[in-house]
């Protein structure tokens, strides 16, 4: 049989390796915050194919208005994305008529959206305790549903763990692609994570339940052995669930246009995957290690016999 | 009969519900209309998918915030925007401090906000014998140095497009809106119907008796920023206050009670928000979304019926019904579709997927062991079944929790997202334990199960 929890270092540090590098690159860059966060004005605007103004053109625009802080990305060829401090109603106004004239004929305003810096503070604050919050009451229910198999509350706990792990690969993605493709976190980006922690944790579930059943069955077994049978056991289930659910989302993200809904796509797609895998080779390995209460051994000069 | 016919039954009189529900309607044709329930079945689409714009009002920063105030100025804002011939515009509360507008269709925010948010002129005119349609917009005395004096012998007429006939006709401002307080709603003990009491101030009360006695079964309109809004019949003489009574529902009545009570706004309110979404740009995300789902489930159906054979295919009808059900319950409840609430959609489609794939993984599993099918499909479904039960309760408790943190803080995103998901995730539930399993047994009561294990996948 598969022996996956033997491996378990490897896949804790494959995690590591993943995650460190994304959250350094996102201390040293902050976190891209879109106006939905920090305020501002985003306008998001086609034009005629063979008439979009270069990026200096637009950036006089703004400046001669006094706004000195725009800045532009080209999407689709036509489409220009064009974030600014918030603008007035008569400001925005103004440069759509001189982007208007720059074109020489009319253009599509796909978005326009203006937020008060006022709005976004507080946001992610309430979704952290809102998040933390579910965390609670998933602990205290997995505590209750596993309340037959010795030690429920650890389950309750590596659940979690595993859970922030996938909102971690997230982040450090977050990191990655703000870098390279210019990413922000805004409202749609929220649902994206809220997205890959209900599955997260619903994966978990799945798992520890396999765990659960065979620990009425082979009650003698040693727990890392059970363990690792019941995850080879549900390994068909996951693999299939997981093609499914991110092939889903794989279409979308290859048919969705626009660099938002892409950006969307990809985070669903990276944290779905992680939500998945983190079940099998971290949250399981996780219940091995506290069971086996491995940390005492970590510092030992000894060589491990796992 | 056999109970799994009798289950059956249920589900084919479900799914023809389902798709009469689902079937989409012609842009104002009848919906279902049961008691108060009253549904048009249409699905209501948000901005982010139909084009629009949405706007976030708030008191400024340090101002007294009191909830009937908010519910009152957004109930006096929407009556405002309908006035203005702007259809289907919603103000509500959002969170604990903020309004939040959306006007379908619309892309210019300046001059509608400009609009609603002004401070309204109340006014209560003689309309003599001409009753005055709601609507109706009129040209009042009130605020002219020059009194008007109308030929007697003209009766003015409001024609069949709603205008005032002779166009020029000034009619005369009774009262004010400042003129009366304490306004509510009751319903008449006698005839059970809606009326409206108020009391006029003490500086008015001998005009305002002196008018109502002279003018017994005249019309007195009341009109807010030279349009009517209601134009009752002068019952009595009207010694300090009286009632408006007329064809009222609780919430007309209730509509005409916070006008009267707020000819202006009962807050400052400034735009902390506005988010414009392009038609293209609406339509655009409608159907590649569309187009994604459609791809990505026939991709569903030719994976599950390859790799799971018959149950695969069973399977498909069960999440077809699945995603019929939530789709009725969408256009019932009803429920708002955004990207957000589509991924929730998603997310809960994958979580009725992986239902039936635990349960097939257990069927293959005891198939392998030596159960004959009957006893393999019975022990699939009762194992698989507690971890589908515990792994979409913690589902549905994140999502409680996500959607009472986006109705606290006016996060209309999360909140649709949870909703969708919550929703989604309840009915998997129901189609894994009752239509899955039912369809399976039927089928095995069909076939002869014996000499066709190969359909099982074994």
């Amino acid at each position: 049989m598969l022996n996956i929890l033997g491996k378990r270092y490897i896949f804790f540090a494959i995690s590591f390796l993943l995650i460190i590098p994304g959250l350094i690159m996102l201390g040293i860059n902050g976190m891209p915050l879109s106006i939905d966060f920090k305020g501002g004005t985003l306008l998001e605007v086609q034009f005629p194919s063979n008439a979009l103004p270069s990026t200096e053109q637009v950036k006089d625009i703004y400046d001669g208005l006094g706004v000195k802080d725009a800045q532009i990305q080209t999407t689709e060829d036509t489409v220009l994305i064009i974030r600014s401090s918030v603008l007035s109603d008569t400001v925005r106004l103004d440069i759509l008529e001189q982007l208007t004239a720059l074109a020489g004929s009319e253009l599509i305003i796909r978005k326009a959206d203006t937020v008060g810096p006022s709005i976004g503070e507080g946001v992610t604050e309430r979704a952290l305790q809102a998040v933390g919050l579910a965390a609670l009451a998933i602990v205290l229910y997995i505590t209750f549903a596993f309340r037959g198999v010795p030690h429920a509350f650890r389950y309750g706990v590596c659940a979690i763990v595993a859970m922030i792990h996938d909102v971690l690969i997230v982040l450090a993605l977050t990191g990655y692609g703000s870098k390279l493709f210019g990413w922000q976190v805004d409202s749609l980006y929220l649902t994206a994570v809220l997205t890959v922690i209900g599955f997260s944790v619903q994966d978990k579930i799945v798992v520890f339940d396999r765990i659960r059943e065979n620990n009425t069955i082979y009650r003698k077994l040693e727990f890392e052995k059970l363990a690792n049978h019941s995850i080879v056991q549900t390994l068909q289930r996951s693999i299939n669930t997981q093609l499914m659910t991110v092939e889903f989302f794989l279409l979308a993200l290859a048919l969705f246009g626009g660099v938002t809904l892409r950006e969307f796509a990809v985070i669903l797609l990276v944290g779905l995957f992680s939500g998945t895998y983190s079940s099998i080779f971290i949250a399981a390995p996780l219940l091995v290690v506290w069971e086996n209460q491995e940390w005492k051994t970590w510092f030992r000069r000894t060589p491990k016999t796992a | 009969m056999d109970r799994r016919y009798i289950n059956f039954i249920f589900i084919l009189v479900l799914v023809a519900a389902i798709i009469w529900v689902d079937l989409p309607r012609a842009e104002g044709a009848a919906g279902i209309k049961i008691g108060t329930f009253e549904r048009t079945l249409n699905p209501v689409l948000g901005l982010d998918l139909r084009g629009g714009m949405q706007v976030l009002l708030a008191p400024p920063e340090g101002s007294d915030i009191d909830k009937q105030a908010l519910e009152d100025a957004a109930l006096t804002l929407e009556n405002r925007a309908n006035g203005l011939g702007v259809s289907e515009v919603v103000f509500q509360v959002a969170g604990d401090k903020y309004i939040l507008g959306e006007f379908p269709g619309l892309t210019n925010t300046e001059e509608v906000i400009a609009t609603v948010k002004q401070t309204g002129l109340l006014e209560f005119v003689d309309a003599g014998t001409t009753y005055l349609p709601d609507g109706t917009l009129i040209t009042t005395d009130h605020g002219l140095t020059e009194p008007v004096i109308n030929d007697p012998a003209v009766v003015p007429v409001v024609n069949s497009e709603g205008v005032v006939e002779p166009a020029d006709y000034v009619f005369h401002t009774v009262m004010l809106g400042s003129e009366i307080e304490k306004v509510s709603v009751e319903i008449d003990q006698v005839t059970g119907t809606f009326i409206i009491p108020f009391e006029v101030t003490d500086g008015s009360t001998k005009m305002f008796r002196d008018y109502t006695a002279a003018n017994i079964d005249k019309n007195l309109a009341i009109v807010l920023d030279k349009r009517v809004i209601s134009c009752p019949t002068i019952g009595s003489a009207l010694d300090g206050g009286g009632q408006i009574s007329g064809n009222f529902t609780s919430e007309t009545a209730n509509n005409l009670a916070v006008t009267l009570r707020y000819g202006r706004l009962p807050v400052a309110l400034e735009v902390v928000e506005s988010r414009i979404i392009g038609p293209t740009l609406g339509e655009d995300s409608l159907s590649k979304s569309l187009l994604a789902g459609a791809i990505g489930f026939s991709i569903v159906i030719l994976f599950m019926t390859i790799y799971y054979r018959l149950p695969g295919l069973v399977a498909v009808f069960s999440i077809a019904i699945y995603a019929g059900l939530t789709f009725a319950l969408f256009k019932l409840i009803p429920v708002t579709l955004t990207l957000p609430s589509i991924a929730g959609f998603l997310l809960s489609t994958g979580s009725a997927l992986d239902a039936n794939i635990l349960i097939f993984e257990r069927l293959k599993e005891e198939l392998r062991n030596g159960r004959t099918l009957q006893q393999a499909i019975d022990l699939g479904w009762k194992r698989a079944w507690p971890s589908i039960r515990d792994s979409n309760i913690a589902t549905i408790i994140t999502s409680i929790i996500l959607f009472w943190f986006g109705s606290a803080f006016g996060a209309s995103i999360v909140k649709g997202f949870a909703l969708t998901l919550a929703l989604g995730v309840g009915v998997s539930l129901f189609t894994a334990i009752v239509v899955t399993r039912n369809f399976l047994s039927i089928v095995i009561k069909l076939i002869n199960p014996a000499r066709h294990q190969k359909w099982f996948g074994a």
